[in-house]
Order: structure tokens, then C-alpha cells, then sequence
């Protein structure tokens, strides 16, 4: 275990992080807004990945060039599936909200187990490949790509939250429901909204990891996971400290697996996620 | 309806149930019931945490795999038979329980429904890398001939195994009546409701969620046990994993929560419609039936969340 | 007082940040009296009950009942100490029935479910709920909710009742029966710590008022003195309240 490896593990780590708080910062949008966990979270990712897949194996679409079109379609489902499923149960008991979101999980995963099979499927020949190297460490480019390309959409996202007048309507919603409605915002279409971009957040992640990642129908159950852990320790609704979250666990992933065992890398994250809200509920840096 | 005429009935459908392998004799269809029977016993275990005392456990294979690897494990290594085995796979899963709800149930609502799918994952993750009880591979129960009660095993046929599950659901059904009616049942429902309004009444609510929380985990390891001297395999894959523990809820869910009938009615529905699809999709029947489970389970938060015992209440009294 | 007090509350502080919600709140009440908690919005009412009832943990101070410390105990501890209370915002077990929610409470004193059915059929006649048992307690109205959520309280037996707000959001007309209800427990002997806005009705039924402002107790003396105390005055920004002969029904 020489230094050499432990700083490729961290850079590794870091560049992953990234695009996990990406993943994390749409679910804790969407929790922010109305309390509901988004269980199907990991099944977006999924579908935007597939998305991307078929761009590139039927139109010879690229990842990077579908990447506008994915983002769109992503919106565009987590819209429908506000309209066609959540608005119903927002008033809910909380046990029938997690089985909501948790049936179109498993609706969504076995649709594309049915449609498309279990095979593992993977873009070739991405127009990013091949690696860099910087004093020694390597990095893959595409991971690379990825990781800028995950830390750009955040950073729109940010500005989009916090310095556009739709952003602070969202803000206005997630933080007061009734004062923002007094204030004659469109609770509703806060909600949508917020679907909306919670699962673009999600399309973009999806995209930029179909350059490099294997596609298939479970692939994104372990991506989920790992966002629940980053949304807590951020801070439930807290977008922006998704970031930093985010990046502790991609670089907590790697390192247990490169310092404890590569099976058991998981089980260090989720025993943080326990640590977390038992220890500090509100996670690093509180809520919104 | 009348209690005589109550009593009646059910006296009339265990007697029913007592005579089925009588009628039924080919192995398929027995297996049918008894797989309705194990589920309905699972769920049953699992409403008496989440349905009476509202704390939703998302990882509730836990207690299964403990009770199934146990016996298992006991019995190879000590010659101690399976029953003795289901004693302390469930004294064990009763420990494990009390164990994860100390920390786990400060938590609430959704916090606490991942925190449980996190615990699931990690024993999972856990057994399968633990190599003395065969980590991934699994392990094979030895096979003991000739069929013997002591042994737990009946290669023959399976009727006996059909009445064990039958007592099993029986012993489940009837900790779930006792509960309900005592003040325990009460207190659950009322931490289930509100739990601060609870302590201000002098419930001791995380007290209350730990026993919740030891009736359901030491009646799903029977649970398990059972399963495993039925297949006579285990393997983390089949006794841990994230799937069953929502098939466990979905049963009750559909069924109804909170509810005592709930968990059987679900499991009546449930197993014969799994067993079905896969029947009738073949090779794809996995995803097929797992999308109708997951619309299902949509369609059911939507529109009845008390589930099919809610809707039949609601039918009772339009026309009652 | 020649009896030693019921209740005890010494120096009782809370912190929230840079806010302190009570600061050095001190008062008694004597075995069977009826003391009122007033105060403008942000005074600290509702936060000192939760500190009494153990919901909050107090920064410093002490509270006793019957000259045993119950500091810091955890609400249902407290509550089996004999102290109940009712909520301003109300706690409804909603799933459940009327009779049920009240069964509830009465199971802190029995464990047997006929004797507590029995318990708490006699705590909802004593409100005026008798007819509605079966009813589920999602849909009963305010001021029904009230008298459930006091029914259950009562249920418990306890020897001091913290209520929370006994008239808000009620409609009028059915204040003088609420008002009656909390006279009639007093009358049995229970000792009873009330905060209410209604300004009326608070001075008309309590013995003693404890008046709060900004987390601290400004005044502390039976209802004429707090109605021309300056410092009261002050604070809510209101007339010298008089006390009017009280409307009675039927009179």
C-alpha cells in the first residue's frame, strides 16, 4: 500500500465524489421541497444512463453530445411522475409516501429488466477515453470529464437555486409551504419544478457515467444508496452541502476499499450514514 | 357479525385448512400453501412492528437469514436439532434486534426506513464475505434420513411440513390477537399515532418499540429456521437480501397494515399471482411479476393505503 | 403557603442560540390550586411546559413536585410521576377511536383492558363526550378534540394538569362550556397550571397568575393585582382588565 496508490485512491475518490453530489443534491431538492424521499432515485440514474446507451448504440449519439438531450427527458420524467404519482400522496401517512416511491423503483427496474435484459452494456469508443497523467498519478479522462462535467452541473444548479427568482420561489416553498403560497407561489408547479430538476440533476450524473460505467437494470440501486448517505450527511434539503458530502463519501468508498477490503467498502458508508443521524441528525452543515 | 357465529367460521376454515393435504396431494400445490403460510407468518411478524407500532423496517431479512443460519449452522456443528436451533436463532435475532433498534429507533419516519436498509445491506455484505458459514457459496443443511420430527426433515412428502408452517402462521396469528387486545397493543398503536403524545401519557415509547421490535424479529427467525430445513440450502443471496425484506412488507402492505388478517389475505394474493407469472412468462417471469408487485404497490399508496382489508371495511359499511 | 407546594420551579433557563426562551423562571403552585400562565406570543409559555414535562432540556434550574426532583426526566417518566397535559397544537391518536385514545391514558393506571375501558368511559362522561365512543377521533371538531385530548390527560389520574391553551381556535360558543369543564376539575381537587390567551377567561378561573414576557416572570400574584400591575400592563400594551361580573348561562 504504497502512497502512490493511497493518493490515486484519494483522487479516484474525489473525482467520484463529485458526481455523487450531483446524484445526492437532486434527492435533497426534492426533500427539501415536501419531506418525501425519492426511493426511485437510484432507477432515474438508471433510465438516463439507458438513455444515453441507446442514443449512442442506435443514432451513434456520443454520451457528451446526448448529454442536453438526457438532462431534457430526465426533467421531463420527473415532472410525470410528480403529475402521475407524488401529488397524490402528499397528504399521505409516511408509510404509504416510501411505498410510492419505492414501487416505481421496483416497477422501473424490472421494466428494464424486461425490456432490455440483465446484460452489462458499456458506450465504446466514447470521444473521451484514455488517460492523463499528472506527477506520476494517473486519471482517467473519462472519469476526469465526468467529474467537471458533474461539478459544472452542480455549479448551475447552485446559481440556479440561489440567484434566479425561480430558484428562490423553491427556496420560499421548501422553507415555508403556506407563507410562499400567501406570497402567490405555485406550490404545485414548485413541486413539479422541483421533480423536474431533482431528476435533470439525475440525467446529467446518468449521462456523463454512461461514458465509462456498465449499464445495467440494477446499476443504479448501489448509486442510490451511496446518495442517501451524502443527502444525510449534507443535511437533508441542503443542496449545496451536498457537495463536500458528496465528496467525503466517494473518497470514504475508495479508501475503505483500498485500506479495509475492496467487499466491504460499503459497509463503512452506510455505518457513517448511521453515525450521522444518530450522532449530528442535521448532518455537517444543517439544513437549507 | 355475531362472536358465535365468528367462532363458527373459524373453526370451520382451520378445520378446512387441517384437511387440505388430505384433498391436495400432489407436492406442487402443497407447496403453494406452505409458501403462503411462511409469508403470511413473515408479514405478520413484521406488521406487529411497522402496522401496530408504526416503525418501518426496510431490512427485516435480518432476522430471517439469523434464525435460517443458526439452526443451520448448530446443527452441523453440534448435531443439535433444528428445533433447539430455532430456539436460539431466535434468541439470537431477538438479541441482533435489540441491538439495532438502540440506535436505530431515535430515528423516525424515512430516516429510519434507510438507516434499516442499511443495516440490511451491511449483514448482507457481512455474510457474504464470512467464510466459516460458507460466505457466498452458501451452505447445505446435511441431509438426515429417514424423515424424523426431531431431524426437521421430511423427504417423502410435504405434509408435515405443510402443518409446521400452519402452526407456525397459527402461533403468529395468535401473538398478533393477544397483543392487540392487551394494553401493549394499545401502547404500540398509540407510538405508532403520536409518539409524543404517548410519553406525555407515561409510555415508555422506546421501551415499547424494543418489545415491538423482539416479537417481530424472534417470529421471523422461526420463519426462518423453517425455510431452511424446507429447501435445505441457504445462501446470503436467498436469506438476506434487500428484495425479500419488501416482498415481507408488500405482503402486508397489500393485505393491510395494522391490521390482523391483513398479512394472510396478502400473502393468499401474493404467492399464487408470483407463482403464477412465473408459470406463465417463463424465463422473464422475475421481471414480469416484480413490475405488477411494484404498480401494485404504487396503486396501493395511492388509493388505499390500509389495503385490502381497508377497502373491504369500506364495503362493510356502505352496505352494513 | 403553610402546605409545602405541589410544584416547584427554580431558575428554570432555556437557551435556543442566541435566544433565551425562559430565563430564571421561578413560581410555585400549592396542592389543588388553579394558577394561569399569561404572556404576549414569544413569552416562553409553551416552551416552559415542554421544560416541565420533559420534551426540553433545561440549561440550568430545577423542578420539583412534591419536593421530588423530576429535572430532566423524560416525558413519560414525568407523566407517571403524575403530572399530565394537554397539547396547543392537538395530539389526537387519529387512527384510533374515542374511546380508544382516552383507554390509552387510562392504561397508565391498569393494566387490564376491561378496567381500562371502564376508566375511560367514566374520564369522557366527566367531558361531556359520553355519546361519541366509537366514534374515530379524526372526526371530531376543535373543540371536541379538546375535550378528548383532556379526557385522556384526566385519564391518567394525575395530581397536576398542564393545560395549553383551553380555548384556541375554539368558536365562541362553545368557550363557556370548555370553561365550565376546567372549573368542574378544579373543583375535584386537581391542581391546575393553565395558559390561555383569552384574557377573560384566564382571569375569571385562576387563583394566581404567573405572567411571563420575553422568557422571564414579570409578575406573579392573584388576578386583580397582575389586571393593575404596570409591568403587565406594559407588556401586553392593553387597558387596566377589570373583572366583569362573569357571563354565566341562564343567568
Amino acid at each position: 500500500m504504497t502512497l502512490e496508490v493511497l493518493l490515486q485512491g484519494l483522487i479516484g475518490g474525489l473525482l467520484m465524489g463529485f458526481v455523487y453530489a450531483l446524484i445526492a443534491a437532486g434527492l435533497s431538492l426534492i426533500f427539501g421541497l415536501m419531506e418525501i424521499v425519492n426511493f426511485a432515485h437510484g432507477e432515474f440514474l438508471m433510465l438516463a444512463m439507458f438513455a444515453t446507451f441507446w442514443a449512442w448504440a442506435l443514432a451513434g449519439l456520443d454520451p457528451l453530445l446526448s448529454l442536453p438531450l438526457t438532462a431534457a427527458l430526465l426533467f421531463l420524467l420527473g415532472i410525470a411522475v410528480y403529475h402521475g404519482l407524488i401529488r397524490w400522496i402528499l397528504g399521505a401517512p409516511m408509510l404509504a409516501q416510501i411505498f410510492a416511491t419505492f414501487g416505481l423503483a421496483v416497477f422501473l427496474r424490472s421494466a428494464a429488466q424486461a425490456l432490455w435484459g440483465v446484460d452489462f452494456r458499456l458506450v465504446k469508443d466514447p470521444l473521451v477515453s484514455g488517460r492523463i497523467s499528472l506527477g506520476g498519478l494517473f486519471i482517467g479522462l473519462p472519469q476526469l470529464v465526468a467529474s467537471v462535467g458533474a461539478l459544472a452541473a452542480f455549479a448551475f444548479l447552485y446559481w440556479l437555486i440561489r440567484k434566479t427568482e425561480t430558484g428562490r420561489a423553491l427556496q420560499a416553498t421548501a422553507q415555508d409551504r403556506q407563507a410562499a403560497a400567501l406570497m402567490g407561489i405555485d406550490t404545485q408547479w414548485m413541486f413539479a419544478l422541483g421533480w423536474g430538476i431533482g431528476a435533470a440533476c439525475v440525467g446529467v450524473a446518468g449521462g456523463l457515467l454512461t461514458i465509462f460505467f456498465y449499464v445495467f437494470p440494477d446499476v443504479g440501486a448501489s448509486f442510490a444508496l451511496l446518495a442517501y448517505v451524502a443527502v444525510a450527511l449534507g443535511g437533508f434539503g441542503n443542496v449545496p452541502g451536498t457537495l463536500a458530502a458528496g465528496v467525503v463519501v466517494g473518497v470514504v468508498e475508495v479508501m475503505s476499499g483500498l485500506l479495509i477490503a475492496p467487499t466491504l467498502k460499503y459497509v463503512t458508508v452506510f455505518l457513517i450514514y448511521l453515525a450521522v443521524v444518530l450522532w449530528r441528525p442535521q448532518g455537517l452543515f444543517g439544513r437549507f | 357479525m355475531a362472536p358465535a357465529l365468528r367462532w363458527g367460521l373459524g373453526a370451520l376454515a382451520l378445520a378446512a385448512l387441517l384437511a387440505v393435504p388430505f384433498v391436495v396431494t400432489q407436492p406442487y400445490p402443497r407447496h403453494v400453501f406452505i409458501s403462503i403460510f411462511l409469508y403470511a407468518t413473515l408479514a405478520q411478524a413484521w406488521n406487529l412492528l411497522a402496522g401496530y407500532c408504526g416503525q418501518i423496517s426496510l431490512g427485516h431479512a435480518v432476522f430471517f437469514g439469523t434464525g435460517a443460519y443458526t439452526s443451520s449452522v448448530l446443527g452441523k456443528e453440534l448435531g443439535l436439532t433444528p428445533w433447539a436451533g430455532m430456539v436460539a436463532g431466535v434468541a439470537l435475532a431477538v438479541a441482533l434486534s435489540q441491538l439495532i433498534g438502540y440506535p436505530v429507533f431515535r430515528l423516525r419516519g424515512h430516516y429510519l426506513a434507510i438507516a434499516t436498509i442499511a443495516v440490511g445491506e451491511i449483514v448482507q455484505t457481512l455474510m457474504l464475505n464470512w467464510d466459516w458459514v460458507g460466505a457466498a457459496r452458501g451452505f447445505f443443511v446435511p441431509i438426515k434420513r429417514p424423515d424424523s420430527f426431531v431431524n426437521f426433515q421430511f423427504h417423502q412428502s410435504k405434509q408435515t411440513y405443510y402443518y409446521i408452517a400452519l402452526g407456525l402462521l397459527l402461533l403468529a396469528l395468535g401473538v398478533a390477537r393477544r397483543i392487540e387486545r392487551s394494553r401493549t397493543g394499545f401502547y404500540f398503536r398509540a407510538i405508532r399515532e403520536d409518539q409524543d403524545a404517548a410519553a406525555s401519557l407515561g409510555i415508555p415509547v422506546a421501551a415499547y418499540k424494543q418489545r415491538a421490535m423482539a416479537w417481530s424479529a424472534g417470529l421471523t427467525a422461526m420463519g426462518g429456521t423453517f425455510y431452511a430445513q424446507y429447501i435445505l440450502f441457504i445462501d446470503p443471496e436467498s436469506v438476506f437480501p434487500l428484495s425479500l425484506s419488501i416482498l415481507i412488507c408488500l405482503v402486508a402492505v397489500l393485505g393491510g397494515v395494522g391490521t390482523l388478517w391483513g398479512p394472510l389475505v396478502g400473502a393468499a394474493i401474493l404467492v399464487p399471482l408470483s407463482e403464477g407469472t412465473r408459470i406463465y412468462f417463463g424465463g422473464t417471469g422475475k421481471a414480469i411479476d416484480l413490475l405488477i408487485f411494484g404498480a401494485l404497490i404504487m396503486l396501493i399508496s395511492v388509493v388505499q393505503p390500509g389495503g385490502i382489508m381497508a377497502l373491504a371495511q369500506r364495503g362493510r359499511r356502505r352496505t352494513g | 403557603m403553610s402546605a409545602p407546594p405541589l410544584l416547584e420551579v427554580r431558575g428554570l433557563t432555556k437557551r435556543f442560540g442566541g435566544v433565551t426562551a425562559n430565563r430564571e423562571v421561578s413560581f410555585r403552585v400549592a396542592p389543588g390550586e388553579l394558577v394561569g400562565i399569561i404572556g404576549p406570543n414569544g413569552a416562553g409559555k409553551s416552551t416552559l411546559f415542554d421544560l416541565l414535562t420533559g420534551f426540553l432540556r433545561a440549561d440550568a434550574g430545577t423542578v420539583a413536585l412534591d419536593g421530588r426532583d423530576i429535572t430532566g426526566l423524560r416525558p413519560d417518566m414525568v407523566s407517571r410521576r403524575g403530572v399530565g397535559r394537554t397539547f396547543q397544537k392537538l395530539k389526537p391518536f387519529t387512527g384510533l377511536t374515542v374511546l380508544e385514545n382516552v383507554m390509552v391514558g387510562a392504561f397508565q393506571k391498569t393494566t387490564d383492558p376491561r378496567e381500562a375501558q371502564e376508566q375511560a368511559r367514566a374520564a369522557l362522561a366527566s367531558v361531556g363526550l359520553g355519546g361519541k365512543e366509537d366514534a374515530h377521533a379524526r372526526v371530531l371538531s376543535t373543540g371536541q378534540r379538546k375535550r378528548l385530548e383532556l379526557a385522556r390527560a384526566l385519564a391518567t389520574k394525575p395530581r397536576l394538569l398542564l393545560l395549553d391553551e383551553v380555548t384556541g381556535g375554539v368558536d365562541q360558543g362553545s368557550i363557556p362550556g370548555l370553561v365550565e369543564l376546567v372549573r368542574g376539575v378544579h373543583a375535584e381537587g386537581m391542581a391546575l397550571l393553565v395558559i390561555e390567551h383569552n384574557m377573560r377567561v384566564i382571569m375569571d378561573i385562576s387563583q394566581r397568575i404567573v405572567a411571563l414576557h420575553l422568557g422571564e416572570v414579570i409578575g406573579d400574584g392573584p388576578p386583580e393585582a397582575m389586571a393593575r400591575d404596570a409591568r403587565v400592563i406594559e407588556a401586553y400594551l392593553g387597558r387596566a382588565y377589570t373583572r366583569e361580573a362573569p357571563e354565566r348561562p341562564g343567568a
